[in-house]
């Protein structure tokens, strides 16, 4: 054989050149093509075009304080695959209680009414507007749709963690390790996630492509969350809003959180 | 010239025996966070980011201080720095490349990091900084390398490289600017949030950076045949002293607007970082160290008298090189998510695993400086002799 050693790697080398560039070719000639074909909703999908929640916190005080109430964190944590490493420092989060003057820091004052007072209120993603996490990114791993929904691509993420840095909300939970183990009955519908990457809410997108609403809402006993399309004027969400005062988190900052608290 | 690099004495094998040694406890450390996950770090959903990223952060402005020697010298035609230029640009080759390692350690999903390349985002400061970065990187190659090899060939360096070696100048205070946005654009992170961050940024790298060449040059003189000269010493030092000054202003200013206003988001973080917030203040000791080493260091720089005494100035410019570490490496970053979104105060404290990961890649650039300025000083001492 007449190859030497130079040569090898010449053709090696040209061929992996290749292979890669390739690779990337191809991204750019179909990757919009194959966007196009996903965002085709399913038959019997839920479309809207600005999903939002709104929580009426009366009622979800009322039920905590009653019998404890997590409904909405269970189920939402059981149909997600979230893992339960039983640590505050390894700790995943969807949705979750904290209190009044910490999920509101700038409403409260010493003299809050006494039924907001150390009150639990619910914490999730706000699928803001305008999200900073989506402008940080910087792989395109989270990204927002046209319907609102800011999503995760857990494949695509590479693990920097700006857009948990960039959230005003500490909404954005990270895989510091293999979370499999730590999801009981695991689910196969929904994706388990490997470690190193970032995860959050969201909106439950899968099931409203399967027509049915977030799991923390059909879960809510009390009917205290409600979701819907707020650029649907007849909406729920709509009404509820139009009816109550309403509060959003950190408005200041201008990232439009879609979540509405009514008090 | 690489050879140069291959032939020394027992000091310089020995040096580089410690160094692996360090880097060989590190990459093993970093084996077990590789197929453990970042898990094994102080890291939390609160304080997301630690020491390898405030690590990051300081380096960059280390590299981007080589152009305190290359302004004046080319475009001032200050003689002096004449000496000394390859020996800021080989420090800013090493500097780049810790940055670009503590970067890649601090990745949950290393593997995928090219993904920054294959998916371009344009709004995100963090792909502008892998931009900046690497083509530092290679500029400062291509500067450095051309440039000792024609010193050694005893030509003049040819005339391409004069358009890289201006095009250095900006882009240094473009990484560092950079780098500065990573944290200066962020929403609801009130310590960071302030538009004079990279000011700040570029005022105390020119302290820092400076500051460890002034050390470096020193050692080089001490060990070798080759001294990079008196005159292009005390320069360095009063550059430290403006620059130094500069990043004490620009700290205070912090300080007034947090203060003044009341605003009470814009005071936690440093209501945390220097008395302690919520019964908790691991970082007070650091912080008012780095203060305390700052007044020091200034009182010995901003007098004449002790600033020219060499051994004063070495003490000094340690002092610059730590003050401002702690101030930028961890007071900083970790000081940025304290308290959290939710105005909770949660801690963090590296771990021993991390901390040898975080010594590894700081031996790694202390092996690719000994052995670039090892060979930068042969050449030097050969073309003398």
């Amino acid at each position: 054989m007449g190859v030497n050693r130079r040569d090898f790697l010449k053709i090696t080398g040209l061929g992996t050149l290749v292979g890669v560039g390739g690779k990337a070719a191809a991204d750019l000639v179909f990757k919009g093509q194959v966007e196009a074909q996903e965002a085709r909703p399913n038959e019997g999908a839920l479309v809207g075009k600005r999903w939002a929640m709104v929580v009426d916190t009366k009622k979800c005080i009322e039920k905590i304080h009653k019998d404890g109430c997590k409904d909405c964190s269970i189920a939402c944590h059981t149909v997600h695959n979230v893992p339960d490493f039983g640590n505050p420092k390894d700790e995943i989060k969807w949705i979750w209680q904290d209190t009044f003057e910490h999920i509101c820091p700038n409403q409260h004052h010493p003299f809050t009414s006494e039924s907001l007072e150390g009150a639990p209120f619910l914490a999730l993603c706000n699928h803001c507007d305008n999200p900073p996490c989506v402008r940080v990114c910087p792989t395109g791993a989270t990204f927002q749709r046209d319907d609102g929904i800011v999503l995760m691509d857990f494949h695509r993420c590479i693990g920097c963690r700006f857009c948990m840095a960039g959230c005003p909300y500490g909404s954005r939970s990270f895989n510091w390790r293999d979370p499999r183990p730590f999801v009981q009955n695991a689910r196969e519908d929904f994706p388990t996630r490997m470690r190193g990457v970032v995860e959050k809410c969201n909106f439950c997108a899968e099931r409203l492509a399967e027509g049915k609403p977030p799991a923390c809402v059909e879960a809510c006993k009390v009917k205290a969350l409600i979701f819907g399309d707020l650029e649907d004027p007849h909406s729920e969400v709509r009404e509820v809003l139009h009816e109550h005062y309403s509060l959003r988190r950190k408005p200041e900052l201008g990232t439009m959180p879609q979540i509405y608290y009514i008090v | 010239m690489i050879d140069k690099a291959l032939i020394g004495g027992r000091k310089y094998y020995g040096l580089i025996a410690v160094l692996l040694g360090v880097i060989g406890v590190g990459v093993l450390c970093y084996l077990w966070q590789f197929f453990y996950g970042l898990g094994i770090t102080g890291l939390s959903r609160d304080v997301s980011w630690g020491l390898y990223i405030a690590q990051f952060t300081f380096l960059v402005g280390v590299a981007a201080s080589a152009v305190m020697v290359v302004l004046p010298y080319y475009l001032h035609d200050y003689k002096a720095f004449g000496k000394i230029t390859v020996l800021g640009e080989f420090l800013a080759i090493a500097s780049v490349a810790m940055c670009m390692l503590f970067i890649f350690v601090d990745m949950g999903q290393p593997l995928r990091v090219l993904n920054v390349l294959l998916h371009p985002t344009p709004n995100s400061v963090m792909f502008w900084d892998f931009m900046v970065l690497t083509g530092y990187l290679l500029l400062n190659l291509v500067i450095g390398w051309i440039s000792l090899d024609c010193e050694r060939k005893g030509v003049a360096p040819p005339k391409w490289i004069k358009p890289f070696i201006y095009l250095s100048i900006p882009w240094a205070v473009s990484i560092h600017t950079v780098t500065a946005f990573l944290y200066a654009g962020l929403p609801g992170r009130h310590l960071w949030l302030t538009a004079i961050l990279a000011a700040r940024f570029i005022a105390s790298a020119f302290a820092s950076g400076p500051s460890l060449l002034i050390i470096l040059c020193l050692i080089v003189r001490k060990t070798t045949r080759f001294d990079p000269g008196k005159e292009a010493i005390q320069t360095l030092a009063k550059i430290v002293t403006y620059a130094m000054s500069l990043n004490v202003f620009f700290l205070g200013l912090e300080f007034f607007t947090a203060f003044y206003s009341q605003i009470p988001g814009h005071m936690h973080p440093l209501v945390y970082l220097y008395a302690g917030l919520e019964g908790h203040g691991a970082l007070i000791p650091w912080m008012w160290t780095s203060t305390a080493l700052a007044a020091i260091a200034l009182i010995l720089l901003v007098n004449p008298g002790t600033r020219k005494n060499e051994n004063i100035l070495a003490f000094a410019v340690v002092a610059v090189f730590f003050s401002t570490w702690i101030d930028k490496g961890m007071g900083l970053v970790v000081g940025g998510f304290i308290p959290n979104p939710l105005e909770h105060v949660v801690e963090y404290t590296p771990t021993l695993p991390e901390v040898m990961i975080t010594l590894g890649v700081w031996a790694i650039g202390f092996l690719i400086l000994t052995v670039l300025f090892k060979i930068a000083v042969t050449v030097k001492e050969e073309a003398a002799s």
